[in-house]
């Protein structure tokens, strides 16, 4: 899941000052379950910025809302009115969320409340780790399920380098060496011959080098017949 | 011109939180009466928004009373309570709020001294600074 982290209450507090009316609205999804911009959060945001105006001596309308997926513009829809009357709209999902209420009220100022930080797995309560940098070319079939382009620091295709030493990584001895746990995981599976195999530069074209990407799955695109249906229904 | 009575509200866990109010005043110690007792299941039942809506609904200060850390009831409840709280704590922080607003104390049921001192402690808090957004009580 995308994993985001809320912004310093003090760098909020400094956006949003200037605006009367402020919605704030979280989404349901990753950002809930990685407990940064779930309905608690934005509870606990919006009674903070309001105990901050009122320490401050400003008159400030603030309101929380919560949308069940906030990259997804028919739920975006369900608080249409809300969004419509603001001065600002504060986003809790992460910055798709954000950039989806952007893109759909484009005269609407929408300021991200969350920095949007990896895809990431909970590790325990309270901890979140990053596994995929979304390359857009997955090997992880070669590499015993362990991915080492988001796990390892220099995001080797041949590990591991000289600097794994006891199962950890030099850049950080708290870090498990990606490749130290490739080994293990290879060795378990009776599949060590992979290691010994030369993987040749990767082809970085489907990562983020290229600018922005768009997936398309040509099956559930709707014709432009579908499209017309679809509206006269609205 | 009347003096305006400080506003401390106290969120009680019904163990030893709320015991130890309620053996204060049964042997007769004296607590002022500007606390507003909220009696919760478990310190850990209290959460940031509690403490942050007492404060937006006007308290001046607020505190979590649960068990003993070493003899919760429910054995870790106090350590969740305080971990809420320090998070207010660092938030009120964070916007130039007074962070002693809120605190987190422990005390057994016998501890028919605690509450009363606990009491007097936020009383003197809320006193010292005031409501929110104005001019301080006291200062």
């Amino acid at each position: 899941m995308i994993v985001a982290k809320r912004k310093p209450m003090a760098e909020i507090a400094e956006m949003v000052a200037p605006y009367k009316r402020v919605k704030v609205i979280g989404c349901r999804s990753c950002v809930a379950i990685c407990l940064a911009g779930g309905e608690k959060e934005v509870k606990m945001l919006v009674s903070a910025l309001r105990l901050k105006a009122k320490k401050d001596g400003r008159k400030q309308e603030l309101e929380g809302l919560v949308v069940e997926r906030q990259c997804e513009k028919e739920w975006v829809e369900e608080v249409e009115d809300k969004i419509l009357d603001s001065d600002l709209v504060l986003s809790m999902a992460c910055s798709l969320g954000a950039q989806t209420i952007g893109d759909m009220y484009p005269k609407k100022v929408v300021f991200p409340a969350l920095n949007t930080g990896i895809f990431g797995v909970p590790e325990e309560q309270g901890v979140w780790s990053e596994k995929c940098v979304g390359c857009g070319n997955c090997i992880i079939h070669t590499t015993g399920g362990i991915c080492p382009i988001a796990r390892c620091a220099k995001s080797m295709l041949n590990g591991p380098c000289g600097g794994s030493s006891n199962g950890k990584c030099e850049v950080n001895l708290e870090v498990d060496c990606a490749w130290y746990a490739i080994h293990e995981r290879l060795k378990l599976q009776n599949r060590l011959d992979l290691i010994e195999q030369v993987s040749p530069p990767k082809d970085w074209s489907t990562s983020h080098s290229g600018g922005r990407r768009v997936y398309v799955k040509d099956a559930a695109k709707l014709t432009q017949h579908q499209k017309k249906g679809k509206e006269a229904v609205r | 011109m009347s003096v305006r009575k400080p506003k401390v509200v106290g969120f009680c866990c019904e163990k030893h939180g709320i015991d130890s109010a309620i053996l204060a005043a049964r042997s007769g110690r004296e607590y002022d009466a500007s606390v507003r007792i909220i009696k919760v299941p478990c310190a850990g039942r209290v959460d940031g928004i509690h403490i942050l809506q007492a404060l937006e609904d006007g308290a001046d200060s607020v505190f979590v009373l649960g068990c003993l850390e070493k003899n919760c009831h429910y054995d870790t409840g106090s350590i969740e309570g305080r971990k809420r709280v320090e998070y207010v704590k660092s938030t009120l922080a964070d916007l130039g709020i007074e962070k002693e607003r809120v605190e987190m104390f422990n005390a057994s049921s016998t501890m028919a001294w605690k509450f009363p001192e606990i009491v007097s402690k936020m009383v003197d808090v809320a006193r010292r600074l005031g409501p929110i957004g104005k001019a301080g009580g006291d200062r």
